[in-house]
């Protein structure tokens, strides 16, 4: 990362952590320091070994369906986007239905836009550099806290970036277990692995509730999906039913 | 058992991974991207933030229609667990053995 001129003139250098100004003035620049990125990556850290739950339960899923440690990890270190890969070694097959695995991955973090785009206000008073370089490291989780941090009022630009990196670390990490223990199970089904998918799925489900609100688009989905997947070939029905939830929400936005 | 076969490199899948990585990529900077050049309508940013949960759903509703009782059970199991303890560790344990157990059941 390379020094901002615009704001490395206000940076404390030390990495001794707070950056928080009791004085501001208007307009109020964005810090970018190591205490920021420190400070992300403490906070982080409990999330992250909950995120490490996933990464074990993808490891496994992925050996399953013929991944090296190798190739699993390496998808988790460059892709960084836990229910996409989950996702992508469900539709996994000989031969590899790449285009259904690239546009549901595409489809599936779509949300990324939106949460990127939340970020707009703090920063656009960073580098190209950073700010883009951090978004490599942006999951769900790290967001969220960085939002939080955000908006208790702390400009510490390097938040996303710290946070991200304890999540990149534990997600890895966590990817490279199961997929060793994966290679070392037989048969999946005899001990119930084979139901992994489909419980990672009912408790990101459970996550992913946000109230009655939600109620309507997931039938939806639910309905277009298990009639899809009747009558089309192929994991189509999968951005179907997504698509067809989305559109509902579109039209129904202002009514 | 644990060889050359765990550091295997199959350039197909090396190459679906980079196109993945690509357009995770261009989903996580194409955001920020766009609302420093166009506003987003608030219309497309709701349609958007139902895909997600609407996706999960979409995977999960043809695959426990295909199982039975014990998946149904142990379904049901792991959102109870997740509700009330939210450690996914714990959810996804507690699926895992009941689902064994219920298909002895069943």
């Amino acid at each position: 990362m390379q020094d901002d001129p615009q704001t490395s003139d206000r940076e404390p250098t030390t990495a001794s952590g707070n950056v928080e100004r009791t004085e501001t003035s208007q307009p109020d620049p964005v810090s970018f320091s190591r205490g920021g990125i420190r400070a992300g990556l403490l906070t982080c850290v409990p999330v992250a070994i909950g995120v490490a739950g996933y990464g074990v339960a993808f490891g496994v899923l992925a050996s399953q369906v013929g991944l090296s440690v190798a190739e699993a990890a390496l998808m988790s270190a460059l892709v960084v986007a836990g229910a996409s890969q989950i996702i992508a070694v469900e539709l996994w097959g000989d031969p590899i239905p790449v285009v259904a695995i690239v546009v549901t991955t595409f489809a599936i973090n779509l949300r990324y836009s939106l949460m990127g785009a939340a970020l707009q206000p703090w920063f656009q008073r960073l580098s190209a550099t950073k700010a883009y370089g951090s978004l490599f490291f942006m999951a769900d989780e790290n967001w969220a806290l960085t939002m939080r941090d955000f908006r208790a009022g702390n400009r510490r630009g390097a938040f996303l970036l710290g946070s991200g990196i304890a999540i990149w670390l534990f997600w890895v990490g966590s990817t490279i277990v199961g997929a060793l223990a994966g290679e070392t199970i037989g048969d999946p089904a005899q001990y119930g692995f084979d139901f992994v998918l489909a419980a990672v799925f009912v408790a990101l489900a459970a996550e992913l509730w946000e109230g009655r609100s939600t109620l309507l688009p997931w039938v939806v989905s639910l309905g277009t999906a298990v009639i899809a997947a009747e009558f089309l070939p192929g994991r189509w029905y999968i951005l179907l039913g997504g698509f067809a939830a989305a559109l509902l929400e579109v039209i129904r936005h202002d009514r | 058992m644990i060889g050359e076969r765990v550091l295997a490199l199959d350039p197909i899948v090396v190459g679906v991974i980079l196109a993945m990585a690509i357009v995770t990529y261009a989903t996580k900077t194409g955001g920020l991207w766009l609302v420093n050049r166009i506003e987003m309508s608030e219309r497309l940013e709701a349609g958007l933030s139902v895909l997600p949960g609407a996706i999960v759903i979409a995977i999960l509703g043809p695959e426990l229609a295909a199982g039975g009782p014990a998946e149904w059970g142990a379904a049901g199991l792991v959102l109870l667990v997740m509700w009330r303890t939210e450690s996914i560790l714990l959810a996804l344990g507690t699926g895992v053995v009941s689902v064994v157990l219920l298909r002895g059941l069943f």
